[in-house]
Formats: C-alpha cells, sequence, structure tokens
C-alpha cells in the first residue's frame, strides 16, 4: 500500500510513465488504484515522431502536428488516457514531489512489517 | 478524490487500446471490469507500416482480455476522423516484455 499511497499524493503533478514496450507517455496524473493503473490527462507521447500509433490517442489539430510546442500551444480540450499498471516500467517523478527522507523511512518501516 | 482510474466515464466512447502484443483496437467501449477485461463494440485494428499507410482491419464487437492490455486511450473522434490514416507510417509497437 505504500505506493498506493506514495502515488496518490502524486496526483495532479506531471509525470513520464515508461511502459514494458519502451512507448513513454507524458501527462498529469489524473489517479492511480491499487494495482497502480494510472490515468493521465493532457498526455503526449515522447517522441511522438517514432511512435506516432498514440497521436489518435492525443486530441489535436493533424496540420498543426510538428512539435510537441506547437501540441501544447493547441492545448486541445481533455487528452485522457488509462495505462495498465501491469506494463509500466517506470515513473519519471518531478524531484519536488519526491521526499527521499520520508520515503526511506516508509520503507524501512514497510520492511520491519509495518 | 478515492475513485480510482476506472474506465467509467468512457463507456459508449470511441477508444483506442494498445495491446501487449503491440496491436492497436480502436473502437466504442460497452463494457469493463476490474481485471480491465474490456468489451468494444465496432471495433477495428490499425495496422501501422512502414511500407503502405495505416490499414484497417473490422473486428466487430470484441472482448479483449485485461491481461493483454497496455493503454486504453480516450479518442476525440472529430480531429481522428481527419487523421488521414493513409499517410500516417510507423514501426509497429513492440511488445510488452515483462
Amino acid at each position: 500500500m505504500l505506493f498506493f499511497s506514495y502515488f496518490k499524493d502524486l496526483v495532479g503533478r506531471e509525470v513520464t510513465v515508461e511502459l514494458k514496450n519502451d512507448l513513454a507517455i507524458r501527462g498529469i496524473l489524473h489517479s492511480v488504484d491499487q494495482y497502480l493503473n494510472i490515468k493521465l490527462e493532457n498526455t503526449r507521447v515522447v517522441d511522438q515522431d517514432k511512435y506516432p500509433h498514440m497521436i489518435t490517442i492525443s486530441i489535436f489539430d493533424w496540420e498543426s502536428v510538428d512539435t510537441s510546442f506547437k501540441i501544447l500551444q493547441f492545448g486541445l480540450s481533455v487528452r485522457n488516457c488509462f495505462i495498465r499498471g501491469s506494463v509500466v516500467r517506470y515513473v519519471q517523478l518531478p524531484p519536488e514531489g519526491v521526499d527521499i527522507e520520508l520515503l526511506h523511512d516508509a520503507t524501512r518501516r514497510e520492511a520491519r512489517g509495518g | 478524490m478515492s475513485a480510482g482510474p476506472g474506465l467509467e466515464s468512457l463507456v459508449d466512447q470511441t477508444i483506442s487500446v494498445i495491446t501487449n502484443d503491440g496491436r492497436n483496437i480502436v473502437g466504442i467501449l460497452k463494457g469493463f471490469d476490474q481485471a480491465t477485461n474490456i468489451i468494444l463494440d465496432e471495433s477495428h485494428e490499425r495496422v501501422f507500416s512502414t511500407k503502405e499507410g495505416v490499414q484497417r482491419l473490422v473486428l466487430g464487437l470484441y472482448i479483449i482480455r485485461g491481461d493483454n492490455i497496455s493503454v486504453v486511450g480516450e479518442l476525440d473522434e472529430d480531429p481522428d476522423s481527419r487523421l488521414d490514416l493513409s499517410k500516417l507510417r510507423a514501426h509497429p509497437l513492440k511488445p510488452v516484455i515483462h
């Protein structure tokens, strides 16, 4: 439950989720559940040129797509996606969202068995 | 804020599913459960290749087992319908390696 609580505290922050198929998706953390399934808002794919598969997921004007800067600028409505917890390889966190001391303590407590 | 990232909000909407073997299936979400098993109606697969544009394979009503699902994306129909799939070229997505 430690990491579930930890991710719940990160809701609203921008994270990059790297999947086990090498796709990396950046977005605002919308919610997380017990399986560490993740829902992201305002998503964009890191390295969009190589992975246009998610373009159809992202909502923006096709004509305007050449840089992620423009995508942000157009920033049309909601672009949400649900990522299954089982395919997440890494979650890159904002540095200010990490309290190392607190995590150390919590993991040690957990390792001791609560 | 206790509601997890469920798919309730996407029911009856067009979604795009990326499966663990790298396939991309688009359809209308009709149902799901806690294991992310998904029922898709009027679905089709989009086959990406570098040699030609994206091919559409009609699948119809489809159930996808949750184990095999990587990403579920909300699809906005308007920009999507303006997307020229015949010009879109890319390597197929890699499969998930656990």
